[in-house]
């Protein structure tokens, strides 16, 4: 078969599939738009399998489909470019998305949007296919803004809770103010190289390297410099990086399913993976990278602290993602780009499983979602229990679990990187471990053990949901368990990703291995760190249940800025949104109405008004009026011919 | 079919006014049925009419086509001079598609006058097309005012309670540009020896000064057309009291003739003065698009939010006419194309609920997609479009004008592409109030989703969004060779 057209396929497939239980899911019935939905995504799933191995047995591919438009002699081209990152990117997003198609079958059972739904979500996982797919700019910011739409979309997907339609409308905002940087992005790697696409771009991108402009206050600028951070500021808003982070947490507002394929495991990982195809340009930049640097640890760090205090299971899970996107970040900061796609692979896995975990939790709960009213859950759903846990156990990184590879690959790449502020991240991503552990298992002791907390009447109706729900949990424990163990070797000795990520300062140098990790654990810090976290949560969450009360009243300041989240949220609504509005007000009320119409245009009219009334005095109908000022015409005319043409 | 052939244009001009004419004939509200019917007839007949101008325009060449050329009034040197060119054809077409739709969209709403609503529209029609046809000052003139008469009986007839304020600031507003444009053309044919060929003035040279004023004479006209900052407070009023159909034919195209005009005539006449202006137009752009979506952000009305909306994405064409460079003009006519249809759209919708309820207050509605989902989907859809979503005809206006400033002036396109979050703001802060939320009035609970008609129309709209988004190589395509030849002219100095 001709290798373009199953490319294509990829992505047509879900789209078929978001179009008929769309728009005829009424028609065709729960069940069969279900059907369509799994099968296009399940054959697309199966398709980038077939290209990965392909791919890996070296047959990369990178053409157009055809021309979107020519204009001013840049043609801009609709086209895939196929190659080991865009192949495990493929199947990282079509897996995780097919399990949780599967899984929403149990999970929006009663729900009267079932098919609105499923549609949703197929046509996500269409617009992060041509997103990874893509081999241009342009394609990129068409997938990016697609998958922008359908967050959109499915958190408020509710929509008669305020809460909801204020999430997605929040959501898309913080998301152009990245687009806003990106799409300035776009314009500098045009106006710079004059070419959209991407090997054109990275071809001519070292012979640019040492170009600079001159920016504001006479300042010298790298231009790789500026396109580097104008991307990357699109990249902190998929990504929610520090200070663009506010809209995950309240995507949370979403039904779970999305909030894994979406908020956890793709969309918010397209950031990540933006700076890891633009690799050769950042390359070019030590200054931007060390911005990513730092962006990266301080989001890993304060995100994790305010994963402390949630209390919302969903929430813990959101704030945990945030902080290990954060991790991504540090690593691409680090160059080290195939670590950073290593944990996302890794994390896609693990984070889907425990958001679908809270999920199954939520729907035994009966929709609640508060951690203080469950406990002992462990008994009552043994399945969602184990594979929590197992998930947890990948998050926190305790080997040999998947997460605990990628983690360790990024912070030995951060450890011996050279990038500037490597020391601070270092220590931040460190940190992050012990917190990571602790809050992990602070949700597994809180809802899972101890005891139960819930009402009677909730209670008697708790059990394991159905299969739908668990088939995709115990699939998705398996990668948790195993991607790491199976993935490190190709990616330490740089043989997974090739050259389709710039390798110069990563952990491919580093000649780690699965067994020389495994065998070194115990003697390296990260491993005692997350044990640590892990012991401490068990002391404060199960030994000791009173100990975490007694320290939110012995720090209040503290636990207040945590509950707070750093305040970011007033601050943003105080000067942004009710900024524009005032300003908004002022311009309407002063601009438009009093200067323009009022003093302008209606007081022209008035003016105009006023001296036709004075002009209309002359005319009083009165004929002497008329005959006093015929004389006194005609006297100054003869006075005229007399004199001056006398003279 | 020689007709056809060697007269398309005049045919595509007078067969809507005719046929206007014959509805008008019929004018009897008992005769409704037959009025509306060869309403619609009429307004198919001139879309099928204007698709050879499409099908067999040569996108290679640069010049004038299907030109008709006959003296007219010779003492004067008048001529009836047609023609267009890659430029103006989109337009034509943007003006055939959007009365179809119009003239679907006035179907059962307006009941009092029925023949005249339709009659006025027809001759709308081909009042504009002969706008965007004209080579000879004159009739061109002639054509831009009289297009004012059916608009400012449109509003003034079927429009709302201050409809005749409205009106009237519409009418004086623009007349008073148009009339500086006059004393332009007198004198420019005055210095050409008496024609008023406007490919002739292209031409013809100029001093630097007269180039300042003949410009500033255009562009009171043009401007308060478009409408630019600071004379653009004609329009919110004038949409607000125009009734649906008005309001679409208002934004798609009438505002199009003001853009159009820049094109056609002040840049080519005075180049050095448009590069000499440039950067004020450039700042009442840029103005445009920031001011402007704050105050579209405080509305309580949708037809104004709307209209405030149109200037802010007028300010995006301004700004890609006046950097003088390729990609930039492209995407500012697309986005005069795009904003045609996404506006037009966005008016049917307010239209739609507004014949439910009466109401255009932001505040009567919430939770509409509730009772209708189906409308919900569309302006949902078009709302994204409005924010300029990839693969909707609004980010391709967009991206190429942001894409085009920036080789040329980082900062303008830093302002411009603010849009991206302002004009989402505004446009989804609408629709999170009006079609999301819980149903606070039980009016609304009451309100049923759309008819076949209204759907119909919807539909057709959004399928050429959608369409242009996905493939607008052949929109460009068919531009290019005009806009190279009109960016070269302007490049060399007259003085």
């Amino acid at each position: 078969m001709n290798r373009e057209l199953l490319y294509l396929l990829v992505p047509l497939s879900c789209l078929v599939a978001a179009l008929l239980a769309g728009f005829l899911g009424s028609r065709i019935g729960r069940v069969n738009a279900h059907r369509s939905a799994i099968g296009g995504v399940g054959l697309a799933f199966v398709l980038s399998c077939l290209i990965a191995s392909d791919v890996f047995s070296g047959n990369h591919f990178n053409g157009s489909v055809y021309t979107w438009a020519v204009s001013g002699g840049t043609r801009f081209e609709i086209g895939f470019l196929i190659d080991p990152l865009s192949a495990v990117m493929m199947v990282v997003v079509t897996f995780v998305s097919l399990m949780v198609h599967i899984y929403t079958i149990g999970y929006m059972a009663d729900d009267p949007g079932y098919t609105r739904f499923f549609s949703y979500i197929a046509l996500f996982t269409f617009a992060m296919l041509m997103l990874v797919m893509s081999n241009n700019f342009l394609q990129l910011f068409f997938g990016w803004e697609g998958v922008g739409l359908v967050s959109y979309l499915l958190i408020g997907f509710w929509n008669e809770r305020e809460s909801a339609i204020r999430a997605n409308l929040k959501a898309f905002l913080v998301n152009r103010v990245g687009d806003f940087g990106f799409i300035l992005g776009i314009g500098a790697v045009l106006a710079l190289f004059g070419s959209l696409d991407y090997q054109t771009v990275f071809d001519a991108a070292p012979s640019f390297a040492d170009g600079t402009f001159t920016g504001p206050f006479g300042s010298e600028w790298h231009w790789m410099t500026l396109i580097c951070l104008l991307l990357f500021v699109g990249a902190m808003g998929k990504s929610a990086q520090v200070p663009l982070h506010v809209w995950l947490p309240d995507s949370m507002e979403g039904p779970t399913p999305i909030s894994a394929l979406i908020h956890a495991a793709t969309m918010v990982t397209a950031g990540i993976f933006l700076v890891a195809r633009m690799s050769p340009l950042f390359e070019l930049s030590t200054t931007a990278l060390a911005v990513v640097l730092l962006i990266g640890a301080l989001t890993t760090l304060l995100m994790a602290f305010v994963a402390l205090v949630q209390t919302d299971i969903k929430r813990v899970v959101a704030y945990s993602t945030l902080s290990q996107l954060g991790y991504m970040t540090v690593a691409l900061g680090a160059s080290a780009y195939s670590a950073a796609i290593f944990h996302l692979a890794t994390h896609a896995f693990f984070k889907a499983l425990l958001f679908l975990a809270a999920g199954s939790v939520i729907i035994a709960m009966h929709h609640e979602q508060d951690m203080r009213r469950m406990g002992g859950l462990r008994k009552l759903m043994p399945v969602t229990y184990i594979t929590c846990v197992i998930g947890s156990l990948a998050l926190a990184g305790i080997p040999p679990f998947a997460g605990f590879f990628s983690k360790d690959a990024i912070i030995e790449a951060v450890h011996h990187s050279s990038t500037p502020g490597a020391g601070f991240a270092y220590v931040a991503v460190m940190i992050g471990v012990v917190l990571t552990a602790f809050y992990s298992f602070r949700l597994v002791f809180m809802a899972f053990h101890g005891e139960e907390r819930m009402d009677a009447k909730t209670r008697s109706h708790l059990h394991e949901p159905p299969r739908v729900v668990t088939i995709p949990l115990v699939a998705l424990a398996v990668p948790s368990i195993l991607a790491g163990l199976i993935l490190v070797d190709p990616v330490m000795d740089g043989s997974l990703f090739g050259n389709s990520v710039v390798v110069s300062a990563g952990p491919e140098g580093l000649g780690m291995t699965a067994a020389g990790m495994l065998a070194h654990a115990p003697y390296s810090a990260p491993f005692w760190l997350a044990l640590t976290g892990i012991l401490l949560a068990w002391v404060c969450y199960s030994w000791k249940p009173g100990l975490p009360a007694s320290a939110a009243e012995r720090w209040p300041r503290l636990y207040r800025l945590l509950m707070n989240k750093y305040g970011f949220d007033e601050f943003y609504h105080w000067v942004f949104a009710d900024g524009a509005r005032g300003l908004g007000h002022f311009f309407w009320e002063w601009g438009d109405r009093r200067l323009i119409d009022g003093w302008m245009v209606n007081g022209i009219a008035g003016a105009v008004g006023r001296a036709a009334g004075l002009v209309r005095r002359i005319q009083s109908g009165l004929v002497y009026h008329y005959a006093f000022a015929m004389i006194i015409g005609l006297v100054g005319l003869m006075s005229w011919f007399l004199f001056a043409r006398g003279n | 079919m020689a007709l056809l052939n060697d007269h398309l244009l005049s045919v595509l001009i007078w067969f809507p006014v005719v046929g206007g004419i014959l509805v008008l004939a019929s004018c009897d509200d008992r005769r409704a049925g037959r009025a509306r019917w060869t309403a619609v007839a009429v307004s198919v007949a001139t879309f099928l009419l204007s698709i050879p101008l499409w099908s067999r325009f040569d996108r290679t060449s640069a010049e004038m086509q299907f030109v008709e050329r006959i003296p007219w009034i010779e003492r004067f040197q008048i001529e009836y001079f047609l023609g267009v060119d890659g430029i103006s054809v989109p337009l034509v077409l943007l003006t055939t598609l959007l009365t179809m739709v119009v003239v679907v969209a006035g179907w059962r709403v307006v009941q009092a006058r029925v023949a005249q609503y339709f009659a006025a529209f027809l001759i709308m029609e081909g009042l504009m097309i002969g706008v965007f046809c004209a080579l000879d000052g004159i009739l061109f003139y002639l054509f831009w005012e009289a297009m004012l008469i059916p608009m400012f009986l449109i509003i003034g007839v079927w429009g709302g309670p201050n409809r005749v304020y409205a009106a009237i600031k519409f009418f004086l507003y623009t007349l008073l540009g148009s009339l500086l444009m006059l004393v332009a053309l007198l004198y420019l044919s005055r210095a050409a020896g008496g024609s008023f060929d406007l490919l002739f003035f292209h031409h013809l040279p100029l001093s630097a000064g007269v180039q300042t004023l003949v410009f500033l004479a255009f562009f009171a006209a043009f401007a308060v057309k478009i409408p630019m900052v600071p004379v653009h407070t004609w329009l919110p009023d004038a949409h607000v009291e125009a009734p649906t159909g008005g309001s679409v034919i208002l934004a798609a195209i009438t505002l199009k003739m003001g853009a159009y005009g820049f094109l056609r005539i002040a840049m080519p006449i005075a180049p050095d003065a448009a590069h000499q202006i440039a950067p004020i137009i450039i700042g009442l752009s840029l103005l445009a698009v920031v001011y402007i979506a704050l105050v579209a952000l405080v509305q309580q009305d949708m037809k104004k939010l709307i209209a405030y909306s149109s200037i802010s994405h007028m300010g995006f064409v301004t700004l890609g006419f006046f950097v003088f460079e390729t990609r930039a003009m492209e995407g500012a006519i697309v986005q005069m194309i795009s904003h045609g249809f996404i506006s037009g759209a966005l008016f049917l919708c307010v239209g739609v609920l507004y014949d439910r309820l009466h109401s255009r207050e932001i505040a009567t509605y919430g939770g509409v997609i509730k009772v209708m989902p189906v409308f919900a989907f569309f302006i949902v859809f078009f709302a994204m479009a409005n924010a300029g979503l990839p693969g909707t005809s609004g980010f391709v206006g967009e991206f190429l004008v942001i894409l085009g400033t920036f080789s040329v002036n980082g900062w303008y396109a830093a302002v411009a592409a603010l849009t991206l979050i302002v004009g989402a703001a505004y446009t989804l802060w609408m629709v999170k109030r009006v079609v999301f939320g819980p149903i606070q009035n039980p009016q609304v609970a009451e309100m049923e989703d759309l008819d076949r008609r209204e759907f119909g129309m919807l539909l057709f709209v959004a399928a050429g969004v959608l369409l242009i988004g996905v493939w607008p190589a052949p929109l460009l395509e068919i531009m290019a060779a005009s806009v190279d030849q009109l960016l070269a002219h302007v490049a060399v100095s007259k003085l």
